[in-house]
């Protein structure tokens, strides 16, 4: 994309034309249509959430150190944990990427001047605030223990708490995930810049496209499943009730239905921003770009025949059990496929470890483990030793946190300058990158090996022989508390303080870097016309690397 | 077609494109709707499946005079959207007003209706739980699955019909242009909650009423 037709604007204006000093009122971010400021609503919002969810655990590992606990009772412990699970779930990391570096990228990487429907990107926002408030206050005034899954019968006879309002929060906030997604995918499809073909788009594009078609397909079978847990609590109605024939076991179908595909809702995200990341800082096209878009699609259109792997020891079919292993294995070709193209990409590239490479390295390092322990547990005799033990919370945290929330750094600080114009101390970056990724080794992979040996999760107490596993573990976590703070600190500091980035700071290919930092409101002067492929980074000189 | 201009709005630069995208943009809005009453079908199926018997049961103590009453209501109701939706563009005032308000009514008719069902329904004891007349215990399974189903749909129509009444209002006081795309958005809704019933009518008052 280097021949881009595009006037810059010039830098002296730029400070007044940026989408930040539109207007500086309350009202003026409230009311604001502005994908670039609805972006960055989102993104106060689910820190806000993710810091609450992150508390919530805090509690939970201190108290683990003790085989017989510290200061909470059962059931506090059951509500702070179910606190964790359905704020980090559904307010921060199904929102996360898509929500704020989806919403401010999409309209500028395919050259348009918002999003397709910007009046309901703004609703969106609000119902996902209100979803937030109504969950919250639900989660800490009377509180729910069922765990983050709500699985019947626990739910709907036997749980005290909030479970109606709690059911009914998240149910909301899928109105915000469906009109999120259906934005994203008419601006995809409608809104892209002359010459900008499906085969020129970044893979950032193609992976928020991914994971909008699953967002629309999968959380209405979320909805549904919520309101038939509500008609069943509230109202009486026997859907799950085995003593009127009912099976407790469609629950766990229809919930996974939606929740396997949350995984990808997660991850596919931060596949595309770990390829933008990577091909940048090794100064290569990404290895494989038509593979990599493949793969996209595949693992969203397969990430939606994989349910059953979580009921191998529910009661289902054992003929089941063998189809959706095979499927669960099938689901890593596409995922081993990306992993081994992020790896060509960094091959004979020219690379510079800024902080934004490292969240991406600690990225594909964390992901890959998750995967490969992903695949033991698509395993079923495996799996029948392994369900519902630390094994499976270390896994899916390794996806996850090890994934997800890497990716959402690593796109945090690659963004940064051109969302507010100005760069951060990457020395500090940097050491806040190799924290967390030490943070969460030391967090989780103690957990692989206690689940092995048996250690159930969810328990408040448990046998001393893991003792050693949970003082380690918690140590991790106050490591990793003090990563996940560091940015805090820094990132502030350099809104006032920080260099200013200028337009390029990385000499990054993709329209976004051709407008100014930050951006003017309607993103470019003129529409940009596209006449290169994504990632030209060849013609670039090797001694112009990113700084 | 002389007000086009006036409805385009950010980041649209061309009244046709943006009407193909706001139509596209519903589009995917259905799917999602398709996924959402999909779950509950889906449930529906595998617990039909499980308990055959019971569910015939069950269906033959809904009224099919009411369930009659209402599909005429809705298929009408229907026929006067397509007019709407065909008339509006071509500028047919009059048409579009009209059908609009027949849609309206027709849809308060079917939710009296269906009130007066519910009554009845109730009245003859058909809410699980203790003391549900029928055997055997998965009628009530059955029943459980008629008033969610019902009851969504009828939230449905009764969010159309505030929808209708809205862009009549609009209309009426010129405030909404009849070539605006959100009068063909309004339409595919008010279809799409039509065909639902059109499957809800046959798994709750037809399969297997006479054996």
């Amino acid at each position: 994309m280097t021949d881009i037709t595009l006037d810059r604007l010039p830098h002296v204006e730029a400070a007044s034309l940026s989408y930040l000093t539109e207007g500086h009122t309350l009202g003026s971010w409230l009311l604001t249509t502005d994908h670039k400021r609805i972006g960055v609503l989102y993104a106060l919002t689910i820190t806000f959430f993710f810091f609450i969810a992150g508390a919530a655990i805090s509690v939970v590992r201190l108290e683990l150190v003790h085989p017989h606990g510290l200061f909470i009772t059962d059931e506090e412990y059951n509500r702070l944990f179910t606190l964790h699970g359905v704020i980090m779930v559904w307010f921060f990391l199904v929102p996360s990427i898509p929500t704020t570096f989806g919403n401010f990228l999409l309209p500028l990487m395919i050259g348009a001047k918002d999003v397709a429907f910007p009046r309901l990107n703004l609703m969106s926002w609000y119902i996902f605030v209100a979803a937030g408030l109504v969950t919250l206050y639900a989660l800490i005034a009377g509180g729910v223990d069922t765990g983050w899954t709500f699985y019947t019968p626990l739910s709907t006879f036997y749980a005290n708490g909030n479970v109606i309002a709690a059911a009914a929060g998240v149910f909301i906030a899928g109105f915000s995930s469906i009109a999120t997604g259906i934005n994203f995918i008419a601006t995809t499809h409608m809104l892209r810049a002359p010459g900008m073909t499906w085969t020129r788009l970044p893979l950032f594009v193609w992976a928020i496209y991914a994971t909008s078609v699953v967002m629309v397909l999968a959380t209405p079978v979320l909805a549904m499943s919520l309101l038939l847990i509500v008609a069943e609590r509230w109202l009486g109605m026997p859907i799950f009730d085995p003593a009127n024939g009912g099976d407790p076991l469609l629950f766990q179908h229809m919930f996974w239905f939606y929740s396997h595909p949350a995984v990808y809702i997660m991850i596919l995200p931060a596949m595309g921003v770990a390829s933008e990341v990577l091909a940048c800082f090794a100064r290569r096209r990404v290895f494989g770009y038509v593979a990599m878009i493949i793969s996209l699609m595949t693992i969203a259109v397969i990430g939606f025949m994989v349910w059953g792997h979580h009921m191998f020891v529910a009661g289902q079919s054992p003929y089941a059990n063998l189809i959706f292993s095979f499927l669960s294995f099938i689901v890593a070709v596409p995922s081993a496929i990306k992993v081994f193209n992020w790896t060509a990409t960094l091959y004979k590239g020219s690379i510079t470890l800024k902080a934004p490479l490292l969240y991406v390295m600690s990225f594909i390092g964390l992901f890959t483990i998750g995967g490969l322990t992903g695949l033991f547990l698509a395993s079923v005799p495996l799996d029948i030793h392994l369900h519902a033990t630390y094994f499976v919370v270390a896994h899916f945290h390794f996806i996850m946190v090890g994934g997800t929330v890497s990716a959402f750094f690593a796109a945090l600080h690659f963004w940064w300058p051109k969302i507010t114009g100005r760069m951060y101390p990457d020395a500090w970056a940097r050491i806040g990158a190799m924290t967390t990724f030490l943070g969460f080794m030391v967090t989780f992979l103690p957990q692989f090996v206690m689940g092995y040996d048996g250690m159930p999760r969810r328990y408040h107490v448990y046998p001393e022989q893991f003792q050693p596993y949970h003082v380690i573990s918690t140590i991790g976590a106050v490591i990793l508390a003090v990563a996940y703070t560091l940015p805090l600190f820094y990132l502030t500091w350099s809104l006032r303080y920080g260099k200013i980035a200028g337009d390029n700071p990385w000499h990054a290919t993709g329209l976004e870097w051709k407008t100014s930092s930050p951006p003017p409101k309607e993103n470019f002067e003129h529409t940009p016309v596209v006449t290169e492929e994504a990632y030209f980074y060849e013609l670039e000189g090797v001694e112009d690397n990113g700084s | 077609m002389t007000d086009a201009s006036a409805l385009i709005r950010e980041p649209w630069e061309d009244f046709a494109r943006q009407k193909e995208g706001v139509s596209f943009g519903f589009w995917i809005f259905i799917a999602s709707e398709v996924m959402f009453f999909g779950g509950l079908f889906f449930a529906f199926a595998v617990d039909r499946y499980l308990h055959t018997q019971a569910f015939r049961i069950g269906l033959q103590h809904t009224d099919l005079t009411y369930g009659t009453i209402n599909t005429a209501l809705l298929m009408s109701s229907s026929f006067f959207m397509t007019a709407v939706v065909r008339g509006a563009p071509a500028g047919l005032r009059r048409t579009t007003v009209f059908g609009l308000a027949v849609c309206a009514a027709l849809g308060v008719g079917f939710l009296i209706t269906k009130g007066i069902e519910y009554h009845d329904d109730i009245s003859k004891g058909l809410i699980p739980g203790a003391g549900f007349p029928l055997r055997p215990d998965a009628t009530q399974l059955f029943f459980g699955f008629y008033w969610i189903m019902t009851g969504v749909h009828a939230i449905h129509l009764f969010v159309g019909i505030c929808l209708v009444l809205l862009i009549e209002t609009l209309i009426v006081l010129r405030r909404l242009p009849l070539q605006s795309p959100t009068i063909e958005i309004i339409g595919l809704y008010w279809h799409f909650v039509d065909i639902i019933w059109m499957i809800l009518f046959p798994i709750l008052y037809l399969l297997g009423r006479w054996p």
